[in-house]
């Protein structure tokens, strides 16, 4: 446990995470997403974590949240459970996870065997304004929280090495796993687009619920 | 509940059981749930079979995106909650349900009516068929016995059929509601 600062000014390289190093979203998503070569589903959560995403290469995997702030971690373990045979990674935002911590029980306690979460935190709303995070404001450790509500295999990346290091680790496990990567205050990289229906149809696609194109399907005459 | 209650409702077919039996047809394996007093007979039937995943999750919404996530990866669910829960829900169904075109199939235990004696619970009730309305949702109040069958398989074959939520709401005529003991 870590000390509060006493002024109560938002404090983004407070020591919560102990002494792990503040990496970049982008780079570190470029990092997981050069590793996914097994047709691995990303659900990337609202906001500049989808940005990065999307900037990191565009997959038929990535599944875009436009909306519904929160809901990265559900939404993958809603696939992880349909899917058991993928890997199925979830990207959220700190301020994203706090708005539904209770997930983490839910994920704690079906223990899907295909479920890799990944906390960005950089201890504000970027995206509305650089706000701090009340959990930022009283140096709360996600990476603990995690541990408490049942992930055991729940870490901080002290660095960029060490954050390839959990995402191979996490990429092999059979229980669910969540890394915490401290982050700067950049903001993303690229904008996603903004069309649901379409995100969504290339998911299925990507994911092979939707099977082959349309062409394909035409029957011939006979 | 009274045995001999339930032993009636046994032998007509209970609400409970009609439910459950027309999940299990439509091939809707995934339930999540908000737990809800009215509710408990079909959280314990889904429980007892086999052919179904069922679960609490700590708010409903978080439930909504669990569905949404394991409907596009090909399994079909529903939402089990009561009235307030679904009060929760507006942001995820306007960010996400309707929008991405999710057949989100959805069971709420109507509290706040017909004898509701929690005034909270009958405010709360007011906001559910206008949120609805606002989307332009389709839901069907189940009051009798005799069409819930009927309107369940069909909302959930129209919601898969045409990739747009359903809410089926169960009316305290139909379930008996939560009773004022005093």
């Amino acid at each position: 446990m870590t000390k509060t600062t006493k002024s109560g000014k938002p404090a983004p390289a407070a020591p919560r995470a102990g002494n792990t190093k503040v990496m970049n979203r982008f780079d570190l998503t470029r990092r997981l997403v050069a590793r996914l070569k097994s047709e691995e589903a990303v659900i990337g959560g609202i906001g500049n974590t989808n940005f990065d995403l999307w900037a990191a290469g565009q997959r038929p995997q990535n599944f875009y949240m436009l909306g519904s702030m929160g809901l990265a971690f559900p939404i993958a373990l809603g696939v992880a459970l349909a899917q058991p045979k993928r890997r199925v990674i979830a990207l959220e935002g700190d301020g994203s996870l706090l708005m539904q911590l209770g997930c983490l029980t839910t994920i704690a306690m079906l223990a899907p065997k295909n479920l890799s979460l990944i906390v960005m935190d950089n201890g504000i709303y970027q995206i509305t304004g650089a706000q701090p995070t009340p959990a930022a404001a009283a140096a709360s450790d996600l990476v603990a929280v995690a541990r408490g509500c049942g992930i055991a295999e729940s870490a901080w990346a002290a660095d960029e090495e060490d954050f390839e290091r959990l995402v191979e680790a996490s990429l092999a496990a059979t229980v669910p796993t969540l890394i915490g990567a401290r982050i700067d205050h950049k903001p993303g990289t690229g904008t996603t687009d903004r069309d649901p229906v379409q995100i969504r149809e290339r998911f299925m696609r990507g994911i092979g619920v939707r099977g082959v194109a349309v062409v394909e399907k035409t029957p011939t005459p006979a | 509940m009274q045995v001999s209650e339930a032993q009636q409702e046994a032998a007509a077919g209970a609400w409970h059981e009609i439910v459950r039996e027309t999940l299990k047809r439509n091939n809707v394996r995934l339930i999540a749930y908000v737990p809800d007093r009215v509710l408990t007979p079909l959280i314990a039937g889904v429980h007892a079979d086999p052919f179904f995943n069922a679960f609490p999750t700590a708010r409903e919404e978080e439930a909504v995106g669990i569905l949404a996530g394991a409907w596009m990866g090909g399994m079909r669910g529903a939402l089990l909650m009561q009235t307030s829960g679904f009060s929760t829900l507006a942001n995820v169904l306007a960010s996400l349900a309707v929008p991405y075109q999710i057949p989100l199939i959805m069971f709420v235990s109507e509290r706040g009516t017909l004898g509701e004696f929690n005034w909270g619970q009958s405010l709360v009730c007011r906001t559910m068929r206008p949120v609805l309305d606002s989307l332009a949702m389709e839901h069907h109040t189940i009051t009798r016995l005799d069409e819930l069958e009927f309107i369940a398989d069909r909302s959930i074959k129209q919601a898969v059929a045409t990739q747009a939520p359903v809410a089926c709401i169960l009316s305290p005529l139909l379930t008996g509601g939560k009773v004022f003991k005093r």
